[in-house]
C-alpha cells in the first residue's frame, strides 16, 4: 500500500501547484515543501518494513503479473529512495530563498516536483517498459528546467541535451522491444527466470549500454553534461548531478544488467574501460576550467567513473564500494552545486579569475567540507568509498586500474584546492545570503560526517551489506515473481 | 527477417539526419523519423502468420489474434515522443531570437 | 499576417461548417474508446484540432470563443487530478490503485467497462487542453518578437 503514494504525491502536488500557485506564489513553495517533507518520513519507514516482511511487491488494478505493472522494492530501491527524498527536501528549502529572482515560481515548482515524481517512479517500478515511461518523464521535465533561466546559453544547451537525451531513450526502447520478442514478458522479475538467446543477449546489451551509458555520462558519451549541468539553476543542478545521474544511470544499469539479464563477462569490460576513461578524460578536462560550475560538472563525470569502476568489478567488495560511493558523492556534490549558487549570488559571476573574496563564513567553511570530502581526505565519507573501490580493483587482480584510480584521486585533489584558494579571496565585508540557503547548507555538511559512520561494522552490517546481498543474489529477486502472482 | 533490417536502416537514416545536418528544424525532423522507425519494429515483432486484428467485433469468430501488448507500448511511445518534439520546437524558436540564426555551426558559444 | 482580420471571407465561411464536423468526430472517438480504436488520446488531438483551426481562421476576432490561457491551465491540471482521484477513490476502498471498480456491463454497450470510459474522458480534456496551450503560447512567443519591432 505504501508503494504507491511515492509517485502519487508529487503527482498530485504539480497539478495541485498549478492550479493554485498561479495567484498566490507563496503557496506553490510551501506545498512542494509539505510534500518532500511526507516523502522523506515515508521512506524512512521503507527500511524497517522491508527488514521485517521482505520485498514489498504491489500489483496495480486487482489482476496478477504478469498481467498488470507491478512495484516492486527491495533493499537496492529503497536505498535510492533515501537519497533520492534527502537531496530533494535539501533542494527544496534551499529554493525558497532562492528562486525570488525568477518571475514565474509556480513553474518552477511544478517541474521539480514532476521531476521527483519520474526519478521515483524509476526506482520502484518492476516492470521494463515502466521504467522507461518514467525515465521519459523525469528526462522532459529536466529539459525544461535547464532552459529556465532564459540566457542564449542556456537555451543552447538544453537543445544539445535533449537531442542526445532523446536519441539514447529511442536506443532503450530499441532494447526493449529486443527483449520483448525474446522472452515474451516485460516484467523484470520474470525475465530474470527466463534467459535468452547469447547472440540475443549482445544485441540487447550493446543497445542498453549506449543507452544508460549516455544518461550516466560514460566516456564518449559525456559531452552533454558539463553545458546542461551548470545553466540550471542551482537547487535543479544538485538533483540533476547529485541524484539524475546515478537513478538513470548507476541504478539501472545495475538493475538492468546484473539482475534482469544474465551477467556477461563482455559487459564487464567495456564498463570497466569505460569508467576508467571518463575517471581520467574528467579530471584532466576540470584542471582547465575557470567556471565554478562547469568544473564541478566535470568532476561529476570524474566520480561517475569511480562508480563505473566498482560496478564493473563485479564482486561483492566493487559493488559495496559502488554503492557506497553513490551516497558520498550525491551528498558532497550537492554541497558543492549549492555553494556554487550561493557564491555566484554574491560575487556576481561564476568565473573564477573574477572573484573578489565577497562570500560570507558559512558558505566558505562548507565549501571546504565538501571540496576535502570529495577529494578522498579521511574524516570524510569520501575517502573510505574511494578506498574500497581501489582495494576492490587490486583484489580482483587490476592493478592497472587500481593505479589510474590512485592518481586521478590526487588530481581530483589538485584542482579542488586551485578552486578554493580563487574562489576565496581576503576580504572584509561579506555579504549576506538568505536563511534557507544557509539551513540546506549547514544540514548536507553534518551529513558529509554522518555517511563515514557507516562504515563503522555495527552499521555497516544493518544498512549497506544488505543492499549488496540484494543485488548479488539473483535467485532471490527471480523468487519474487511467484510472490506476486500468488503461487 | 528483411522487414526487422528495413526498420533498422530507417533508424540509420534518421541517426544521419541528427548527426550531418546544419539546419535545427532538419535535426529536429531526424529525431522524428527515429521515433517512427523503433515504433515500425515494435509493431513488427507482433506479428503472427495468418492472424487477424485484436479487436472484438458483434458476429465475429474468435481466431487467433496478433498480440496487442506491442501495440499498446507504440501508443505510450507515441505520446512520449510527442512532449519531446514540443519541447525541442519551443527551444528551437527561442534560439532563432536570441542567436538570430537556424544554423547550428554558429550557434557555439559554450566552448570547451 | 493580418491577426487583427484573420483569414479572408471564403475560409471563415467554411470554418463555419467543417469545426462541428471535426468536433463531432473527436467526440465519437473518445466516447467509444473501449469498443473500437481511438480513446482519450486521439480524440484529445482532434478536439484541439478544432480549437486551432478557429483561432487560425478567425485570428483575435472577439465574438469566437476559444478557452484562454487561463482557463486551459486549470483545465488540464483537472483533468490530470480526475484521473488520480479515481485510482484514490479505488485505495479508499482497500484495492489497489486504479482498480475498475464501477461493474462491467455487458458486451458491445456503449456504457460498459467500468471506469474506462470516464479515464478516457480526463485524458481527452488534459490533452486537448496541452495542445491547444502549447500552440497558444508558441504563437504568443513570435508575436513578442513583432511587438517589439
Amino acid at each position: 500500500m505504501i508503494a504507491s503514494y511515492f509517485v502519487i504525491i508529487p503527482l498530485v502536488t504539480a497539478f495541485l501547484i498549478v492550479l493554485f500557485g498561479r495567484k498566490a506564489e507563496k503557496i506553490a513553495g510551501y506545498l512542494s515543501l509539505f510534500a518532500t517533507i511526507i516523502l522523506m518520513w515515508l521512506s524512512a519507514l521503507l527500511f524497517p518494513i522491508i527488514n521485517i516482511q521482505g520485498a514489498i511487491v504491489y500489483q496495480l488494478s486487482d489482476w496478477k503479473i504478469p498481467y498488470t505493472i507491478s512495484l516492486v522494492i527491495d533493499h537496492l530501491s529503497a536505498f535510492m529512495m533515501i537519497i533520492i527524498s534527502l537531496i530533494a527536501l535539501l533542494s527544496i528549502i534551499y529554493s525558497i530563498n532562492y528562486v525570488k529572482k525568477f518571475t514565474s515560481n509556480w513553474g518552477y515548482y511544478s517541474l521539480f516536483m514532476l521531476l521527483l515524481a519520474g526519478l521515483n517512479g524509476v526506482t520502484i517500478t518492476g516492470d521494463l517498459f515502466n521504467l522507461f515511461v518514467f525515465m521519459e518523464i523525469a528526462l522532459i521535465a529536466t529539459y525544461a528546467l535547464v532552459a529556465f533561466q532564459g540566457k542564449a546559453e542556456h537555451y543552447e544547451a538544453s537543445f544539445k541535451y535533449a537531442i542526445m537525451g532523446s536519441i539514447s531513450s529511442t536506443l532503450i526502447l530499441f532494447g526493449i522491444g529486443c527483449v520483448y520478442s525474446m522472452t515474451s514478458s516485460l516484467t523484470m522479475m520474470q525475465i530474470s527466470a527466463r534467459s535468452g538467446s547469447t547472440a540475443g543477449l549482445y544485441l540487447v546489451s550493446a543497445l542498453f549500454l549506449t543507452g544508460f551509458g549516455l544518461k550516466s555520462a560514460m566516456f564518449p558519451l559525456h559531452s552533454w553534461l558539463p553545458d546542461a549541468h551548470p545553466s540550471a539553476p542551482s537547487p535543479v543542478s544538485a538533483m540533476l548531478s547529485g541524484v539524475l545521474i546515478k537513478v538513470l544511470g548507476a541504478y539501472a544499469i545495475i538493475r538492468v544488467f546484473y539482475m534482469v539479464l544474465e551477467p556477461s563477462k563482455m559487459v564487464n569490460e567495456v564498463l570497466l574501460l569505460f569508467g576508467t576513461l571518463s575517471m581520467f578524460v574528467g579530471a584532466i578536462m576540470a584542471i582547465a576550467q575557470k567556471d565554478i560550475k562547469r568544473m564541478l560538472g566535470f568532476s561529476s563525470v570524474s566520480q561517475m567513473g569511480y562508480i563505473l569502476l566498482g560496478i564493473g568489478l563485479a564482486t561483492p567488495l566493487g559493488f559495496f564500494g559502488a554503492i557506497y560511493h553513490i551516497l558520498n558523492h550525491a551528498v558532497l556534490k550537492s554541497l558543492l552545486f549549492l555553494d556554487a549558487g550561493a557564491i555566484e549570488e554574491m560575487e556576481g559571476t561564476r568565473n573564477l579569475e573574477k572573484m573578489q573574496g565577497n562570500t560570507e563564513p558559512i558558505t566558505k567553511s562548507t565549501t571546504y567540507m565538501g571540496a576535502l570530502g570529495i577529494s578522498g581526505v579521511p574524516p570524510f565519507g569520501g575517502f573510505f568509498s574511494k578506498l574500497i573501490i581501489i582495494v576492490a580493483a587490486i583484489s580482483s587482480g587490476r592493478y592497472i586500474y587500481a593505479i589510474i584510480g590512485l592518481i586521478v584521486g590526487v588530481m581530483t585533489l589538485g584542482y579542488y584546492l586551485g578552486m578554493l584558494k580563487k574562489a576565496f579571496k581576503e576580504k572584509k565585508e561579506p555579504k549576506k545570503i538568505g536563511i534557507s540557503l544557509k539551513i540546506s547548507l549547514v544540514i548536507l555538511a553534518c551529513l558529509t560526517l554522518v555517511t563515514a559512520l557507516l562504515f563503522v561494522p555495527g552499521l555497516r552490517e544493518g544498512f549497506l551489506n544488505k543492499v549488496v546481498d540484494c543485488i548479488t543474489d539473483r535467485e532471490a529477486y527471480a523468487a519474487l515473481f511467484k510472490v506476486g502472482a500468488g503461487l | 527477417m528483411n522487414l526487422y533490417m528495413m526498420s533498422f536502416a530507417l533508424f540509420l537514416v534518421g541517426l544521419y539526419g541528427v548527426l550531418v545536418k546544419r539546419n535545427i528544424v532538419k535535426v529536429i525532423i531526424g529525431t522524428g523519423i527515429m521515433g517512427y522507425a523503433v515504433n515500425l519494429f515494435l509493431i513488427l515483432i507482433a506479428y503472427k502468420e495468418g492472424a487477424t486484428f485484436p479487436i472484438l467485433l458483434p458476429g465475429k469468430e474468435q481466431t487467433i489474434m496478433v498480440d496487442p501488448l506491442p501495440q499498446a507500448l507504440v501508443l505510450t511511445s507515441i505520446v512520449i515522443e510527442l512532449g519531446v518534439t514540443a519541447v525541442l520546437v519551443a527551444l528551437a524558436i527561442n534560439i532563432h531570437r536570441k542567436y538570430g540564426t537556424f544554423d547550428l555551426k554558429s550557434i557555439r558559444r559554450l566552448k570547451e | 499576417m493580418n491577426d487583427k482580420k484573420g483569414m479572408t471571407l471564403i475560409v471563415k465561411t467554411i470554418t463555419r461548417f467543417t469545426v462541428w464536423l471535426i468536433m463531432l468526430y473527436g467526440i465519437y472517438l473518445i466516447a467509444h474508446g473501449h469498443l473500437t480504436p481511438g480513446g482519450g488520446f486521439v480524440g484529445g488531438l482532434v478536439i484541439a484540432l478544432s480549437f486551432i483551426h478557429l483561432t487560425l481562421a478567425f485570428g483575435k476576432d472577439k465574438e469566437v470563443k476559444v478557452p484562454g490561457i487561463h482557463l486551459s491551465h486549470s483545465l488540464e491540471a483537472v483533468g490530470v487530478l480526475i484521473y488520480i482521484g479515481l485510482g484514490i477513490v479505488a485505495m479508499v476502498a482497500g484495492l489497489p490503485f486504479l482498480t475498475n471498480f464501477i461493474g462491467k456491463g455487458s458486451l458491445f454497450d456503449l456504457f460498459s467497462s467500468g471506469t474506462i470510459p470516464i479515464l478516457n474522458f480526463a485524458i481527452a480534456l488534459k490533452v486537448s487542453t496541452g495542445v491547444f496551450l502549447a500552440y497558444l503560447l508558441l504563437v504568443l512567443i513570435e508575436h513578442e518578437d513583432e511587438e517589439e519591432e
